[in-house]
């Protein structure tokens, strides 16, 4: 009983300083790769001196998002005279906090036995097995689409409350753009749940350790390649990021929904979005990308197509699992801040057609398509 | 029904079905913009630069014109003394009002008795224009093409001193020539 309260508190401890670290740290990737990606040298200017010595530590200017979220805290908190101060006052919440809750039914390892791993604990944990997943839940991707949904009345009261007309209109079109690429996003997932038969997520990354067609890994991508970029595209809508970020059209809006938020609020704000890029990263790998494990690699070690087998010690596949999923996940993220800077803003109407007339109903083609298959093969 | 008809414009796009399909444009743009991060990435990793940037001020620029007018030089004689005679001219011409110029009188060099004590530039005002080094009348001031070192957090450090103005070395100057160094040509203004 204990023990689980141990490993479960050393999980979420894990989970919320993997995501902080992630939401900092993507600010200054977004900076220096749309730097890079445009022949510049992007943000490099911070630095940490250590104290009573001349030493700075500059790091390409990793310290940047540090800074920027010092100056967040310091900046004045304006509050507009609005009617709904409450509303105002938890918006930023509402939008914040399901986006770190989403994260508790992703399965960041394969399983942890805590006794093997460290000896000296061999006699307090027995041969107890923790997946590495803060809640197992069996119904885990609706898990997740309950909480991303949470995030369009974040976004809603955010606008209502502001008592501006471009957070009104922001709020508009915030609720339109979010919950018509919801609907494609559960669409799109579909497909991959008759293929798993599950929406467990630890199930679904681990049947995807094994290998199809002698060759392949057994990726969702590879099932499912066609729903891989709709999700793709549906979750960067969902995020509001460019192309598609009409909530917040700056050229348009000001700011969007957010326009009467300052300081920490608006804070907030930025940081859920930039977490929830980790989370998109995330979820596509466990989805798309074999979650933790890397190609024909199980909880036991690799096993080559040819047949060979290398096992691996405990400890390192938990290291390897967890690495490889961090690197996955930034992978993805690099790849959406790359789509960030490349294209451009679509119109209200064009987002709306776009949803509506395209991707919809390649959505439903590709989960008829996907149907009609499992039940012509007879899979599982 | 349609209430007004959209304007046709003599270069309104054409796209073709490869165009319109979206995705295949989209992969297109996205392999430019990620090439462009790789190349710059391998160019960083292999040690280059891999941004047209130039770091201010740890950096100096190669191309700015031989004829940039940066940052001011005082020319000196050979014993390194000041060349300027602290005639005020430049003071006087300077059209931003910068340069001040404090003079002293010099008993034992009959030829320039006057020198100046402090000469000094407000670079936080300087235009740069050049009109002092054409009012000089002994070639005292002249500009290089370096620009200052001007990059402070107080606008009273942007004060530069005779020190500073007198770091120009004089011995590889071509267009002067000094006495004892040309055939012992001496200077034609010495009684």
């Amino acid at each position: 009983m204990i023990q689980d309260l141990v490993v479960n508190l050393l999980f979420i401890g894990y989970a919320v300083t993997v995501l902080l670290v992630f939401g900092t740290v993507l600010t200054w990737v977004e900076r220096k790769q749309a730097a890079i990606m445009s022949d510049r040298i992007g943000a490099n200017r911070a630095y940490v001196r250590i104290p009573f010595t001349q030493f700075k530590l500059i790091w390409w200017g990793l310290f940047h998002g540090l800074a920027d979220g010092l100056k967040m805290m310091l900046k004045e908190d304006f509050r507009p005279n609005s009617y709904d101060r409450v509303a105002y006052a938890i918006a930023p919440w509402v939008v914040f906090t399901p986006v770190l809750l989403v994260f508790a039914v992703i399965p960041f390892g394969g399983t942890l036995h805590p006794g093997e791993l460290v000896p000296a604990l061999a006699g307090w944990f027995g041969d107890k097995a923790y997946p590495l997943q803060i809640a197992r839940l069996d119904a885990g991707l609706l898990v997740v689409f309950a909480f991303g949904g949470l995030t369009i009345i974040g976004a809603m009261l955010a606008g209502w409350s502001s008592d501006n007309k471009f957070s009104l209109l922001g709020a508009l079109r915030a609720g339109s753009q979010m919950i018509s690429y919801e609907l494609i996003m559960g669409l799109t997932v579909l497909g991959l749940i008759l293929i798993y038969g599950t929406v467990d997520l630890g199930a679904i990354a681990q049947q995807q350790s094994g290998v199809v067609l002698g060759v392949l890994p057994a990726w969702g991508i590879f099932f499912q390649p066609f729903a891989a970029i709709l999700f793709l595209t549906a979750a960067i809508a969902e995020n509001k990021r460019i192309p598609f970020d009409l909530p917040e059209a700056e050229s348009e809006l000001i700011a969007g929904y957010f326009t009467e938020y300052s300081a920490m609020k608006m804070g907030l704000f930025m940081f859920a979005e930039f977490i929830e890029i980790a989370i998109i990263g995330a979820l596509f790998t466990t989805l798309f990308l074999g979650g933790y494990n890397l190609p024909f690699m199980t909880d036991a070690g690799f096993v080559l197509p040819g047949g060979r087998e290398f096992p691996l010690a405990h400890g390192v596949v938990v290291v390897l699992q967890l690495v490889v999923f961090l690197a996955k996940v930034l992978l993805v993220c690099s790849f959406q801040i790359l789509v960030r800077w490349s294209l451009p803003r679509f119109r209200y109407d064009q987002l709306l057609r776009f949803a509506w007339k395209f991707m919809f109903p390649l959505a439903l083609i590709n989960l008829t398509v996907t149907a009609v298959a499992v039940w012509a093969l007879g899979a599982h | 029904m349609q209430l007004h008809k959209r304007k046709e414009y003599w270069n309104s796009p054409t796209m073709s079905w490869w165009e319109r399909a979206y995705l295949f444009e989209i992969v297109r743009g996205l392999s430019i913009t990620g090439g462009v991060f790789m190349q710059n990435m391998w160019r960083w990793m292999t040690g280059r630069k891999g941004a047209l940037t130039t770091y201010y001020p740890e950096e100096t620029r190669s191309d700015y014109a031989a004829n940039n007018r940066g940052k001011h030089v005082l020319t000196q004689r050979p014993d390194g003394t000041p060349q300027c005679i602290a005639c005020n001219m430049c003071a006087t011409v300077c059209p931003a009002k910068v340069i001040e110029i404090e003079a002293g009188f010099d008993p034992d060099d009959p030829a320039h008795p006057k020198y100046p004590v402090r000469f000094e530039i407000d670079y936080s005002r300087c235009i740069f224009c050049g009109l002092c080094v054409e009012a000089c009348p002994e070639d005292a001031i002249r500009m290089v093409k370096e620009v200052p070192n001007l990059p402070t957090f107080d606008r009273r450090d942007m004060w530069l001193g005779l020190e500073e103005l007198l770091t120009w070395n004089p011995q590889s100057d071509v267009a002067k020539p000094y006495p004892g160094k040309r055939g012992g040509r001496q200077d034609a203004r010495k009684p």
